[in-house]
């Protein structure tokens, strides 16, 4: 209709005013779904951590091992199902760029991990194959990982030139599951250290403990310690979530920053919009007041500056949403696999980016509208901007 | 028949940081119909005020107002816009167009708030794009036109309603000698071929010449000056 006519033409009217306040709109809806992107992983990357695992390490620091005898002793505490020996391989695949998480566990993990997904023929190859591993379905694809393959990984934790045979890949079963680990047998690790350096055998970094009633986890926590109290490596459990939570401790406090910037970098540009419209809106205080004379309604006059707010909103906050889609895209790209397990756009966040930009469209307007509907017509008329 | 504008004692005062300033003081003046009536007066001496009461674009502080048989003093927000819209037309002297749009849509202005089919409206429209002589100029926004245009143009957006009043000040004030003439001429016209009873406020002795009748205001105070 005419009034939208209006509004577009109106929004035209400084052409470089308006499309510095829509680019702004943009970035900061681009910044906004960037950072929440990124709050959201870490937030169910917490999620992911399964309420019926404890994580039994060394007191000090998850870098000291636990001697191995400890798994037969935490097996016997009521209430756990199941514990799994772990060790921390690290090293480095062909590139130090090429970062994904190595590790040695007992073959139970595929049980106490049951997101996992493993097919009974794999698990079956890679019990019988003594340097077997599995690889997640994202590094596979990355790495171009088949069946059969020689994984060569050069050890810096356990020195030497260790070779590994892929016996299967595993499908992570959740949106949110880590597809990017690969596993091999803690025995094959613990056999060959006993070789090279034999006071480094028979230790684990950590046991990941299966329990049978996740409301009992704190319980079993404390007896578990209670067991290795005064020895020489006193030990600390605390749930799976509790472990991720503290593994990504300094992250914590870069997540809180993060969310809170998301939100400031928001009404950051509300400021910005308020600016572009309450300028506007002065430079047309006349115009307004020849509308009323005219028997223009203050709904008319709100709609005027509301439109006009909101077609600049919601045009910013179009291109920005566009544009984070392929950002978000390039960033999975350049960024090393394994450095976010898993890396795309929450619904929630392109929704929230979205109502953002009608809240601000719809907030700028307020005071601009205020004002021209409180200024009377013959003072709108004996205004000089 | 009744004056079309009877103005009875009417006072207005403005505020200013909580200081009184009188503008007028017991103002009182009837308009016939069909009259074309001048006000001039010094700067400040309150003409824009009462052309503004008058018009219903603001209100007396004390006193009687009936303009086109209706008690505007009494008059709410919204039905003094109603009413406006359908009583009177407004000339400015700096025109007033809006510049984002063309002359045929500044036009079209007034008629978005009648309940007109599009076809009727662009008859209208263009039936006093043609009365003002700027029927080959609809699409020209208002910056790609002369003053003269321009304030052609506001005076189709004034007449295009059709209304009784024609309220118009200091219409020639920013004008050369011969858009001016042109302007005058373009009033006496609305004035004697379509019956348009115009208050007009002027500086110029000239256009004042045009108006059937003449009034000083002086002071906030009135003085006849006979017709002309
Ligand atoms: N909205 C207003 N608020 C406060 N004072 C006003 C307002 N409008 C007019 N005045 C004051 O009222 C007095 C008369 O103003 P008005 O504009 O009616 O004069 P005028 O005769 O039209 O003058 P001019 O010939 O310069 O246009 C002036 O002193 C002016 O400062
Ligand atoms: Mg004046």
């Amino acid at each position: 209709m005419k009034v939208l006519k209006l509004i577009f033409k109106n929004s035209l009217r400084h052409k470089l005013r308006t499309s510095l306040t829509i680019l702004g709109i943009a970035i900061a809806v681009i910044a906004f779904g960037l950072l929440r992107t990124v709050v959201t992983i870490w937030d169910s990357s917490v999620d992911a951590a399964g309420a019926d695992r404890l994580i039994t390490r060394q007191s000090v620091s998850f870098i000291f091992p636990l001697p191995l005898a400890y798994k037969t002793k935490i097996e016997a505490v009521p209430g756990v199902k199941a514990v799994c020996s772990a060790a921390w391989f690290g090293g480095t695949y062909i590139d130090k760029s090429n970062f994904f998480a190595r590790q040695a566990a007992d073959d139970n993990v595929f049980d106490v991990y049951p997101e996992l997904l493993l097919t009974p023929k794999d698990f079956d190859t890679y019990k019988k194959t003594r340097n077997g591993c599995i690889v997640g379905a994202s590094i596979a694809e990355q790495f171009k990982f088949k069946m059969g393959d020689i994984i060569v990984l050069d050890g810096d934790i356990f020195p030497g030139r260790w070779e590994f045979v892929v016996c299967g890949i595993y499908q992570p079963k959740n949106k949110n599951t880590d597809g990017t680990q690969m596993f091999f047998h803690y025995d094959y690790l613990n056999e060959k250290i006993k070789q090279t350096s034999p006071g480094r055998g028979d230790q684990a970094f950590w046991y990941i403990v299966q329990i049978n009633d996740p409301n009992k986890s704190a319980q079993i926590s404390e007896q578990i310690d209670a067991i290795f109290k005064n020895s020489t490596a006193e030990t600390k459990t605390e749930t799976e979530r509790a472990f991720t939570q503290g593994f990504v401790a300094a992250s914590g406090a870069i997540i809180s920053a993060m969310n809170f910037m998301s939100y400031a970098i928001i009404g950051i540009i509300m400021l910005v919009l308020a600016n572009t419209m309450i300028m506007s809106a002065r430079e047309r205080t006349r115009e307004y007041a020849v509308f009323k004379t005219l028997g223009f309604s203050a709904l008319h006059l709100t709609g005027l500056i509301l439109g006009e707010s909101m077609v600049i909103s919601c045009v910013g906050g179009g291109i920005g949403l566009a544009l984070l889609y392929p950002i978000v895209a390039g960033f999975e790209q350049v960024m090393p696999k394994g450095f976010f397990p898993f890396f795309f756009i929450e619904p929630i966040t392109a929704i929230l980016a979205v109502s953002s930009a009608v809240l601000i469209g719809f907030l700028a307007a307020v005071f601009p509208i205020q004002r021209a509907l409180s200024t009377k017509i013959v003072d709108g008329f004996r205004f000089v901007g | 028949m009744a004056a079309i504008i009877q103005v009875k004692n009417v006072a207005k005062s403005y505020w200013r940081n909580s200081l009184e300033i009188p503008v007028l003081h017991g103002i009182t003046l009837d308009v016939e119909e069909g009259e074309f009536m001048a006000l001039m007066g010094p700067s400040g001496s309150g003409k824009t005020t009462l052309l503004n009461l008058i018009a219903g674009i603001d209100r007396p502080s004390s006193g009687k107002l009936s303009v086109a048989g209706t008690d505007i003093a009494k008059l709410n927000e919204s039905a003094l816009a109603k009413w406006r819209s359908a009583n009177v037309g407004f000339i400015f002297q700096f025109y007033n167009l809006i510049p984002v749009l063309t002359a045929y849509e500044n036009v079209e202005l007034p008629l978005l708030l009648a309940k007109l089919s599009r076809a009727e409206r662009k008859k209208h429209v263009e039936n006093v794009l043609n009365i003002v002589g700027l029927g080959d100029r609809i699409y020209h926004y208002p910056k790609q036109l002369s003053g003269g245009q321009e304030q052609r143009v506001a005076i189709a957006r004034a007449i295009v309603t059709d209304p009784a009043i024609l309220v118009a000040d200091e219409p020639t004030g920013d004008l050369d000698k011969n858009s001016a003439q042109e302007i005058l001429t373009l009033m006496g016209r609305l004035n004697k071929e379509f019956k348009k009873t115009i208050v007009m406020v002027t500086h110029d002795q000239h256009a004042a010449e045009r108006a059937t009748r003449l009034l000083h205001l002086d002071k906030g105070d009135l003085s006849a000056n006979g017709k002309n």
